[in-house]
């Protein structure tokens, strides 16, 4: 069983939600990467997506691509997230971890490269934005093939069809953007991302993760009560980006905020 | 080798090119397939948000395109609204002072708004009607392109937003009044190098969250399919006169087509119509800059690798780490770091070959074309035109070459003006 089915099969048992964070790798600066993710692991979360910088993330709201800029001033490549993984492992061999970000990253490296060296450094899961199930069979059996899962995004505009045509394809986790924007809007639907994910369980039995505008302990609450897991980004990569000048002091309020969001969703 | 062999041996690679493009030969070009893909170029890389919103436009597109009242709207708009046909002008002293090919120009620059840009938003504009959404959006590099937004926005009474790099809100003021006076709110992009690339950027994050009652007008031939053929055929229209417009003036068609490639609008609307005729030649400039060798260029078919941005996928200005690079050039409209994925297979393809114009050369035409035919081009412009100056004096006289006249230069003079040290 890989780590992404066992740390959601684990909350799912204890009737929970599995608590998934996103950080930039290399916001604000590399060093503060892997003890941020062993702080985050600590405070409850199951999953930690570590995000690749790109120069465009179009998909992003104003707080993800200002953590990307902030991680490119350091000129964090994608060799460098990897050797963070590979750091990360060497003292945590539980915490399901996935890398975020765009195409551009990994075919620039190769996609069989980046398979390879992604399951030898650790990763669980690749998650790639702008990649749809259309053009994703030459990465997906690559990842496949090293046991790694590539997760496909479902969103609020996706129809029926499509989503089946999707979860047919899809491995890990499903992740389901919850509202029409980028990361870290603010008008999410708790009630219509509810409605959603019951028809969508009828169609897969993977788990199912909600991400976008999830940003504090009442919306992380709000959505642990229906969804087996719950994605927070860009509120904690804003949190880090206060804090830029102060990097030491991250890994602790990382903890703070991911262990203020565990205990939310551990009362719904 | 005799010119027999090398003959036989161009035939051959070019009959190679096309196997592997799953042609029999030029004459059976019909690309993208289903899925916008020309070969191994376009395609559609976008968040899943925007796939239900392209599959709908695809699916509209495809019906009006076939629809002969939709074509009869857009022709008779092209005609009144526009100005259209634009003349094909043979530039009788330059070319005299060139001394070689015959010289003509497709006049872009006297529509409407002036540059070719606006072929294409009257097409979306009426498309987004007919799908129901009621405002618009747009990104602008130079600013034509948000100039023709809102001005069809204006004319069909939708709002219009425009985004716009920071850095050319600044060199590109006129057009961002112009803008404003057409009732658009143009937003200032300060994400990234602050120009057109991010001002992409910024556009998607708007469409992915307004998605339901908005259009985003795209304003070249990149993006997610079917934005690259969709634009591609609104701007033939560009080709299609000219073909018909040369055949009438010279009994045939012409030797050589020249423009200028940015993303590569106005290039493939000249283009597109005669890449079944193989004895075209077919000649994209890009910026320079201030030359390849320095790094400091917009010319990612001359010297870029393929990669996947804002949804295709196609030659690309990045680093080892697939890292989107800045690009730099005089003329905003060029400065942007990819390009049509047609482009990029046109050139795999060798049917249409890529140039680099630095900065320099094209000031030096923005000139020379003011001062010998009393048509000021837009500094893109000025990038066909440089090539056009060093090329035509080596051809001969019963040869022919039309340059797109893509824009009109008003919108530069204040550029012009700083460059040669001027205070206005």
């Amino acid at each position: 069983m890989s780590r992404l089915t066992e740390r959601f099969a684990e909350r799912m048992a204890a009737k929970s939600s599995a608590l998934v964070t996103y950080l930039v790798a290399g916001d604000p600066t590399p060093e503060v990467t892997v003890p941020a993710m062993h702080a985050l692991a600590r405070a409850g979360s199951d999953v930690i997506e570590l995000g690749i910088p790109f120069s465009d993330p179009e998909a992003e709201g104003a707080d993800i691509q200002a953590g990307c800029e902030r991680a490119l001033m350091h000129k964090v490549r994608l060799l460098d997230v990897l050797d963070m993984v590979v750091a990360f492992r060497k003292q945590d061999a539980r915490t399901a971890v996935v890398l975020m970000g765009y195409l551009n990253s990994v075919e620039a490296m190769g996609q069989q490269r980046f398979a390879d060296a992604a399951a030898e450094a650790g990763v669980d899961g690749v998650i790639l934005v702008n990649l749809p199930p259309e053009e994703a069979d030459e990465l997906r059996q690559a990842l496949a093939s090293r046991g790694v899962d590539l997760i496909f995004l479902l969103a609020p505009t996706t129809t029926d069809e499509r989503a089946q045509h999707i979860l047919a394809r899809a491995s890990g986790f499903v992740y389901y953007v919850s509202l029409k924007g980028p990361t870290g809007s603010a008008n999410l639907d708790v009630e219509g991302v509810r409605k959603r994910l019951d028809q969508l369980r009828t169609m897969t039995a993977l788990p199912l993760a909600v991400g976008f505008g999830i940003r504090d302990g009442v919306t992380a609450r709000a959505v642990a009560g229906f969804a087996d897991g719950v994605v927070v980004g860009s509120a904690l990569v804003r949190r880090m980006g206060e804090l830029a000048a102060e990097p030491a002091a991250i890994p602790a309020a990382a903890a703070a905020f991911a262990a203020e969001l565990r205990a939310a969703m551990d009362a719904a | 080798m005799s010119r027999e062999e090398v003959m036989s041996r161009e035939q051959t690679q070019q009959s190679n090119l096309e196997a592997a493009a799953g042609m029999v030969s030029f004459a059976d070009y019909n690309f993208p397939d289903e899925r916008g893909h020309f070969g191994r170029f376009g395609g559609r890389f976008v968040a899943e948000t925007l796939t239900h919103a392209l599959d709908d436009l695809d699916r509209v597109y495809r019906t009006l395109k076939a629809d002969p009242a939709f074509q009869r709207r857009i022709d008779r708009d092209l005609a009144e609204f526009v100005g259209r046909p634009s003349p094909l002008y043979l530039a009788e002293r330059m070319t005299r002072e060139l001394g070689g090919a015959k010289i003509y120009l497709k006049r872009e620059d006297l529509n409407h708004t002036g540059a070719h840009k606006v072929n294409n938003t009257i097409g979306q504009a009426l498309l987004a009607q007919h799908m129901g959404k009621r405002r618009i959006i747009a990104e602008t590099g130079a600013g034509q392109h948000g100039v023709a937004s809102a001005t069809v926005a204006a004319r069909l009474g939708m709002e219009c937003v425009v985004y716009m790099g920071a850095e050319d809100v600044e060199r590109q003021s006129l057009n961002v009044y112009r803008m404003k006076l057409l009732g658009a709110r143009v937003v200032p992009v300060q994400s990234g190098s602050r120009t057109l690339k991010d001002a992409l950027n910024e556009a998607m994050r708007d469409w992915v969250t307004n998605v339901d009652d908005t259009h985003y007008i795209i304003g070249t031939v990149a993006g997610p399919h079917p934005y690259p053929a969709l634009v591609r055929d609104f701007q033939a229209v560009i080709g299609r006169e000219t073909r018909e417009q040369c055949l009438v003036a010279e009994g045939r068609l012409p030797d050589v087509l020249v423009a200028c490639v940015g993303g590569g609008s106005n290039a493939l609307g000249l283009f597109h119509p005669f890449i079944r005729d193989a004895g075209v030649r077919m000649v994209g400039v890009e910026a320079g800059g201030d030359g390849l060798a320095t790094g400091r260029h917009a010319a990612p078919l001359c010297a870029g690798v393929p990669g996947v941005l804002h949804g295709n996928r196609t030659y690309l200005m990045e680093d080892e780490d697939g890292q989107i690079i800045s690009t730099h050039s005089i003329s905003a409209g060029l400065d942007y770091p990819g390009v049509g994925p047609e482009h990029a297979f046109l050139k795999d393809l060798g049917r249409a070959e890529y140039v680099a114009v630095t900065d320099d050369e094209a000031l030096r035409a923005f000139h020379h074309l003011t001062r010998t035919e009393g048509i000021m081009p837009a500094l893109e412009t000025s990038h066909a035109i440089a090539w056009v100056m060093e090329h035509a004096p080596k051809m001969d006289s019963e040869q022919i070459i039309v340059v797109n006249l893509s824009g009109r230069g008003d919108k530069d003079i204040l550029t012009v003006a700083r460059h040669d040290g001027i205070e206005l």
